[in-house]
């Protein structure tokens, strides 16, 4: 078992700023998966941007904004592959994106039409989980019996800074450490929790310090870098695969676009912290570390774009093509043989609704 | 057929359920060494290894909560909750996934696990070990919840509940874990899920009851029987429940009473007394009694005789009933 030691002080970071900061690299990524890198980032950007668009236009529901977040994500999907387990919360919706699941389906979840729901196992990704931190538990179940069964698997379980204050997040990660469950707790510290500081939230130095408590170790990566966050999975994983057990990454990050539609961030946030952070953007620093690269111009940059905008126009398209959810729907699928009460309950329903 | 006490007829079940699937698996608190603190798991760790027979950290939300991660690979987890009151921390996981994960994945996935856990009072314990939570399990959707009284059904009930597609709830009731014996059937053994059992054949009143209820029921029934012919309904399955064998022995004694332990506000007996109303109105002689535990926390020790529905509270609500 490798030494547990408390969280490095720094963040971890490639991306430099194209002056006193240099830029780094990251060993096996070429041209191509810095280029795809690119593309996910997009995509998930372009996602994010226009479902706050449709959320005014009363086209989806209150929506959960992931701004500024897209680093993260896409940066530790990368170092997984298709057989390894997605566990999103919220903050993640549209992560399945990466694995193939289409916009129309995520947005459908956003338009509360069951057209929205998808079989986890059709894309290695888990429902998208609303209560905070309860599906971490289920992402180490998951790798703790992947395990048992000798398959060389790993699970992601994606939370942010206020559910490690959760005891579903404690509880799953003793278990991860006790299970030695091929498992990555990655932890999205935007270091916000609706209007809850993460000085409100803990008294801890840092979130990674807890991986001590839990017997692995923590790691602390700098959340708008996705180099930095790929490698810091892929070093994560490949302990997993190697059965040294979990990893918590900590990504900081800062919550840059309020919590959720409803919410009104000016009550509670520093409005000029709030600018620099979105000037320092994920997918802008990308971008500009690529032309310093000279691995992506402006045109490519342009096309990538344009590109993404038609898959999220095609899935709003398609999302609002679905025609309206039979009231059976209400019924189904909650129980594999359900009790006998609920097929007169529709036989009713239907009468009642003609 | 086996002369088992009722907690041998779980630990017999689990022996063979886990022989015949090898993907289920049993965890929870002190489950393995040591054989679960009831000895319900006595001997499953040595027979088939501490992966499926695992000792967790005390840590019931996590037991749960990692148990849903399980079914999704692949594995029918059987989780102890040490007692009943110990299970609360667990709801959270219960209520938010384990009813609704399946529903969320429109059908495609299964969760196919199964809690047991010893419920209901009289066993001189400390504060918290002596609950009837039944009502809460119950009132979760997608969650079936069943409770035996024999050991031919604590056997049975829990091999269902292991093959059934759907998560299912045991309560087993620990005041008759070592009282209760009876003939078991050896091997596979299964009793479905939502079918009553006529406990006694009576004539006057029907008398519902599960758990450990059912033998208080059964000894009232018996002191009674100069007065009156009681019906004892054991419901075993409190959803699925068997509506239709609950509505055929009131339609035949015209009279009802429903004991529960647990407190009455909203408890299940509240449940089948609804069910009474709506479906047997034209049936019934006489009002609807329910028998139950009072709406306080479970009391000190020494006065919980005054709290668990005894034979005399039953016999007095059968008597109100006839004189109704």
């Amino acid at each position: 078992m490798s030494r547990v030691l408390p969280a490095e002080g720094g963040l971890r970071r490639v991306i430099g700023d194209g002056e006193s900061l240099p830029d780094g690299e990251v060993e096996g990524l070429g041209r191509d998966e810095l280029l795809a890198l690119y593309r996910n980032l997009v995509l998930l950007r372009a996602y994010d941007e226009r479902s706050v668009i449709y959320h005014r236009q009363g086209r989806i529901g209150t929506y959960a904004i992931f701004w500024n977040h897209e680093a993260m994500q896409v940066g530790s999907v990368f170092a997984l592959n298709d057989r390894d387990w997605i566990f999103p919360s919220y903050r993640e919706s549209a992560i399945g994106l990466l694995r193939g699941i289409p916009a129309s389906t995520v947005l459908s979840w956003w338009r509360g039409h069951p057209a929205g729901w998808w079989n986890p196992e059709d894309y290695g990704v888990a429902s998208i989980c609303v209560p905070v931190a309860t599906h971490v538990p289920h992402a180490v179940g998951f790798a703790w019996g992947v395990r048992l069964k000798g398959e060389d698997r790993v699970a992601i379980a994606y939370f942010g800074d206020g559910a490690t204050s959760e005891g579903a997040f404690h509880e799953a990660a003793t278990f991860a450490g006790v299970m030695k469950a091929p498992a990555i707790l990655f932890c999205n510290n935007n270091q916000w929790a609706i209007s809850t500081p993460l000085s409100a939230q803990t008294a801890a130095a840092t979130l990674a310090d807890k991986a001590i408590g839990y017997g692995m170790p923590g790691v602390r990566v700098d959340g708008g870098d996705v180099l930095a966050v790929y490698e810091a999975t892929l070093e994560a994983v490949e302990r997993a695969r190697a059965g040294e057990g979990p990893t918590l990454i900590e990504a900081v990050s800062y919550r840059a676009a309020p919590h959720a539609t409803a919410d009104d961030q000016s009550v509670y946030i520093d409005a000029e912290r709030v600018e620099q952070e979105r000037e320092n953007e994920c997918v802008g620093r990308y971008e500009r570390y690529l032309e310093r690269l000279g691995v992506l111009t402006s045109a490519d940059a342009e096309e990538i774009r344009s590109e993404a905008l038609a898959v999220i126009r095609e899935g709003i398209a398609e999302a609002e093509a679905e025609s309206p959810a039979d009231v059976s729907l209400v019924f189904e699928h909650a129980y594999a043989d359900p009790p006998p009460g609920l097929a007169d309950d529709l036989k009713d329903l239907r009468r009642i609704l003609g | 057929m086996k002369d088992l006490l009722l907690v041998e007829a779980v630990n017999d079940a689990l022996h063979v359920e886990m022989e015949r699937d090898p993907t289920v698996m049993v965890m929870g608190e002190d489950v393995g060494r040591l054989g679960g603190v009831f000895r319900a798991t006595a001997g499953l760790q040595d027979r088939f290894g501490s992966d499926r027979c695992v000792d967790t950290p005390l840590a019931e939300a996590g037991i749960l909560g990692t148990a849903v991660g399980l079914c999704m690979a692949g594995w029918k987890p059987v989780c102890e909750m040490q007692y009943d009151a110990f299970s609360y921390p667990a709801l959270d996981q219960l209520i938010n996934h384990v009813g609704r994960y399946r529903w969320r994945t429109r059908g495609k996935m299964s969760f196919p696990l199964v809690i047991r856990m010893p419920y209901g009072g009289g066993v001189r314990a400390p504060e918290l070990h002596d609950d009837s939570p039944e009502t809460y399990y119950v009132h979760a959707p997608g969650v079936k919840v069943a409770i035996p009284s024999t050991p031919a059904d604590a056997k049975g009930l829990l091999a269902a509940a292991i093959r059934d597609p759907d998560p299912v709830v045991i309560f087993e009731p620990k005041l008759i874990y070592r009282r209760a014996r009876g003939d078991v059937p050896e091997g596979e053994h299964l009793v479905s899920l939502g079918k009553a059992r006529i406990a006694r054949e009576g004539s006057d009143v029907t008398i519902v009851a599960y758990g450990a209820m059912v033998g208080v029921a059964e000894r009232a029934a018996e002191s009674l029987q100069r007065e009156a012919s009681c019906e004892v309904v054991d419901l075993r399955s409190l959803k699925p429940l068997d509506e239709d064998g609950l509505l055929a022995s009131v339609a035949k004694t015209g009279r009802a009473i429903v004991v529960q332990e647990a407190p009455r506000v909203c408890g299940f007996a509240a449940e089948v007394v609804a069910v009474l109303a709506e479906k047997a109105i034209f049936d019934l002689r006489a009002p609807v009694l329910r028998v139950t535990g009072y709406d306080v926390p479970y009391p000190y020790w020494q006065l919980e005789d005054s709290y668990v529905p005894s034979e005399a509270r039953v016999v007095d609500a059968v008597r109100r009933v006839l004189a109704a």
